[in-house]
């Protein structure tokens, strides 16, 4: 795979951290090299949640993306913020449950996912953050939706089985029911 | 594809933290600063399991850097972590290791400065690691990853060459370099042996009492107490340089540049090749002893040394040094803490060096 | 004929440096004394501080490790945690206790660490030339405050044991006179207590101890003995602060 950088962003609680380390787990798990790096410390306070994946099959030079060709935003501020920073050609992928306006950008791909609002139907709005993940797997084909599922596992201990069976089936509805909409 | 059945995803922290572990350190004292509060976070969690572990977070840095001569003091292997600000409180400590000639690791994941500065990466402390640090006439390795995978590695360096050579190693860590993740494979370093600790304190049960002093007031006996650690660092100097090199065999313009700066370097050397620049990389992985023989070497057929640093230029001085005249030095570096540099910017950088420097004299 | 007095097998042969009439001569015998009973010289580690006391290692046949200036308990600390069963045992100047490793002294104390503290507290700075110390009495005069110490200017005189025995990871405080043959069993009995009490795990323990200095506060080293029980046990009483276990 040709170096691809991804910025999924939110507000905290979303667990957009979440969505960073299955990400970069499963793309580990599909045998690529990664890079996941959080925006940490005073950054972070005061509510915003970033994280940067880099995704290659060489070396990964820098973990930082100036300029990245994905961006996923799960709130408004994210959008906002972050669409200014996607490459040209670029995609975003927003959570339009929650967001609402018009990107001012001419030049990239925009793709409405409403996660929250599928979450709901799932019956949990918490699983807002794993609907996006598994409807980014099916938009962008860089992770494989096997590599997602099994990358949940290590962010659950085994007392938590139930929770992970909700966050697995998250996935497979995000990313199913893209899939069906593109048919 | 690549095979990843065994590897795991872990930060830089975490890398370090846990390869500290495995090498057998079950004692750490530290006290919390951004960006490096996920090592004592790990270690509080994981150390109090174990029969002999210990962990205490300290009141200050320099009660935890003095935590660490205790605990180093009894011959157990220890660690504290810290960043910048922290690491200038425990100079005095570190001076101290350095004279008692006391093993330990300390991991610095280096953030802007001076004074608080900020929590973004940066490179500015290499003087500070690089000449010693506290007061005295002494020396620490010192070790710069530049991928999580080589912090787990030097980290159970660290502690071999600590014990090895008795005294204080420092790891060079960075702020994104503990921050980011990477697939880490925990592989083992092959256990060499190592000399006896005959001179730890243990309670002195059926021996003489031991001491370790540094306060050496006999006339001409701290001359030779120096003189014997200057003997140390000679053979450190010897044995212990380390140094990576990347596409030199044919580079006629070389970049000098360590940690995240040179795998961001790297990745700008990628492009310009591509365009038909014929440019190499030395990448010092031992800051101390500095791996200046492989800059000399390189010195015989590039003409031009290109200093790349995440600091208004530091590490330029030891290439200098290197190079005794050899060959043109430039430098292109920004201050810690501030943006980190992309690889389209340092290709243009390198780019723009190479045909000012090197192509014209050709 | 009955042997009833001889050099304690712990004490060196070395000359101690100490001036005459310094507390820090008899100090050390008692330590190698109450060393020599039990286990303990088996299992201690001395922290030598910085300051008159720092030479403890050429006097006493123990595992000894000096510790920068201050930095005594958090040494501690790291041996303790290390070895914990050893005996660790800091011997600490007013200087090096209460001023610059009051920090330091302050939370080993508050996290109860399981080690033990002589305290000796002579009122200056004895190997520096004899400065003004936390411990200074007020109108007492030194090289740095030749008029007498002044609240006003120098601000007032610190007792840290008396703070350190509100803690509850203390359990015990005494602070002992070294002013006559009795008193000097005091501290004898008081060191054999806390290191018994620091067997049993049951904290930070710490005998200070007014400590005569003949030279800086130049008087005789008979004179300095009254000095001690006429004016310095006013200001610092001796008796027991704390004993968590006699509670």
């Amino acid at each position: 795979m040709k170096l691809t950088k991804v910025v999924i962003s939110g507000f905290g609680g979303q667990g957009i951290m979440m969505m960073g380390y299955a990400l970069a787990n499963a793309v580990m798990k599909d045998g690529h090299q990664v890079t996941l790096l959080p925006a940490y410390g005073a950054e972070v306070r005061g509510g915003s949640a970033n994280c940067t994946i880099a995704i290659s099959d060489d070396e990964i030079a820098s973990p930082v993306a100036s300029a990245p060709e994905f961006i996923v935003v799960m709130s408004t501020p994210a959008f906002l913020r972050f669409q200014n920073y996607l490459k040209s050609g670029g995609t975003l992928i927003l959570n339009s449950s929650l967001i609402e306006g018009e990107t001012i950008r001419e030049d990239i791909k925009v793709i409405p996912v409403p996660a929250g609002k599928w979450a709901l139907e799932l019956g949990d709005l918490r699983m807002a953050n794993c609907v996006m993940l598994g409807a980014f797997a099916r938009l962008t084909g860089l992770v494989t939706l096997k590599s997602l599922e099994e990358a949940l596992v290590s962010l659950f201990p085994a007392r938590k089985a139930k929770l992970l069976e909700l966050n697995q089936r998250a996935l497979r509805f995000g990313y199913q029911t893209i899939e069906k909409e593109e048919k | 594809m690549k095979s990843s059945a065994n590897k795991v995803l872990l930060s830089g922290n975490h890398a370090l933290a846990e390869a500290a572990i495995r090498s057998g350190c079950h004692l750490y004292f530290g006290y919390p600063i951004t960006p490096q509060n996920e090592i004592p976070e790990f270690m509080s969690e994981h150390l109090p399991k174990l029969k002999d572990g210990g962990f205490v977070q300290a009141e200050s840095e320099l009660a935890a850097i003095n935590m660490v001569l205790g605990a180093a003091a009894t011959g157990r292997r220890v660690m504290t972590t810290s960043s910048s600000p922290g690491i200038s409180l425990m100079q005095e400590g570190i001076s101290y290791l350095a004279a008692l000639e006391l093993p330990c690791v300390i991991a610095n994941m280096v953030r802007g400065g001076p004074g608080l500065g900020n929590i973004v990466t940066s490179q500015s402390d290499y003087f500070q690691s690089t000449r010693g640090g506290g007061h005295g006439d002494y020396r620490t390795i010192t070790l710069a990853p530049c991928t999580v995978q080589e912090i787990y590695d030097l980290t159970q360096l660290a502690f071999y060459l600590a014990d090895k050579y008795r005294g204080p190693v420092i790891i060079q860590g960075e702020g994104l370099l503990g921050q980011m993740s990477e697939p880490v494979e925990l592989r083992e370093l092959e256990k060499k042996d190592l000399p006896p600790k005959d001179w730890a304190l243990t309670g002195a049960k059926g021996r003489p009492g031991r001491m370790l002093r540094s306060l050496i007031l006999e006339e001409g006996v701290l001359e030779e107490h120096n003189w014997k650690l200057n003997r140390k660092y000679k053979e450190i100097e010897k044995r212990e340089k380390r140094s990576e090199s990347y596409r030199m065999d044919d580079a006629s313009l070389a970049v000098v540049a360590y940690g995240s700066v040179a795998r961001i370097a790297k990745g700008a050397i990628k492009r310009v090749r591509e365009e038909g620049l014929k440019v190499g990389m030395i990448r010092p992985i031992s800051l101390w002893p500095f791996p200046d023989e492989a800059i000399r070497k390189a010195a015989e057929h590039v003409s031009h040394f290109l200093v790349m640093e995440l600091s208004c230029g530091q590490m330029i001085e030891d290439v200098r040094m290197a190079l005794e005249g050899k060959a043109e030095v430039s430098f292109y570096g920004r201050p810690g803490g501030g943006a980190i540099p992309n690889p389209a910017e340092f290709g243009r950088v390198i780019s723009r060096n190479y045909y000012q420097k090197v192509r014209k004299t050709r | 004929m009955k042997k009833v007095f001889e050099r304690p097998r712990l004490l060196k042969p070395a000359t101690f440096h100490f001036c005459p009439g310094c507390g820090h001569n008899i100090l050390h015998r008692v330590i190698a004394e109450v060393m020599e009973e039990s286990d303990f010289r088996d299992r201690a580690i001395m922290i030598a501080p910085v300051g008159c006391a720092v030479l403890s290692y050429f006097y006493l046949d123990i595992d000894v490790t000096e510790a920068p200036h201050g930095r005594c308990t958090a040494v501690a600390t790291g041996i303790k945690r290390a070895i914990p069963n050893s005996l660790v045992l800091t011997y600490q100047g007013d200087g090096d206790l209460a001023s610059i490793g009051a920090g330091e002294t302050l939370h080993a104390a508050g996290r109860g660490e399981k080690v033990t503290t002589v305290y000796v507290n002579n009122t200056n700075y004895g190997m520096t030339g004899g400065q003004m110390a936390p411990t200074t009495m007020i109108n007492q005069p030194t090289t740095t405050c030749s008029a007498g110490r002044n609240p006003e200017k120098d601000g007032y005189p610190l007792d840290l044991s008396k703070i350190l025995s509100t803690l509850p990871g203390v359990c015990y405080v005494e602070r002992v006179a070294l002013t006559s043959p009795a008193n000097v069993m005091k501290f004898k009995k008081a060191l054999r207590k806390a290191f018994q009490y620091q067997t049993e795990g049951l904290g930070y323990s710490l005998i200070e101890v007014l400590s005569a200095c003949p030279t800086n506060w130049k008087l005789s080293p008979v004179d300095s003995l009254k000095w001690i029980e006429e004016v310095m046990a006013k200001a610092y009483p001796p008796g027991v602060l704390v004993d968590r276990k006699a509670e």
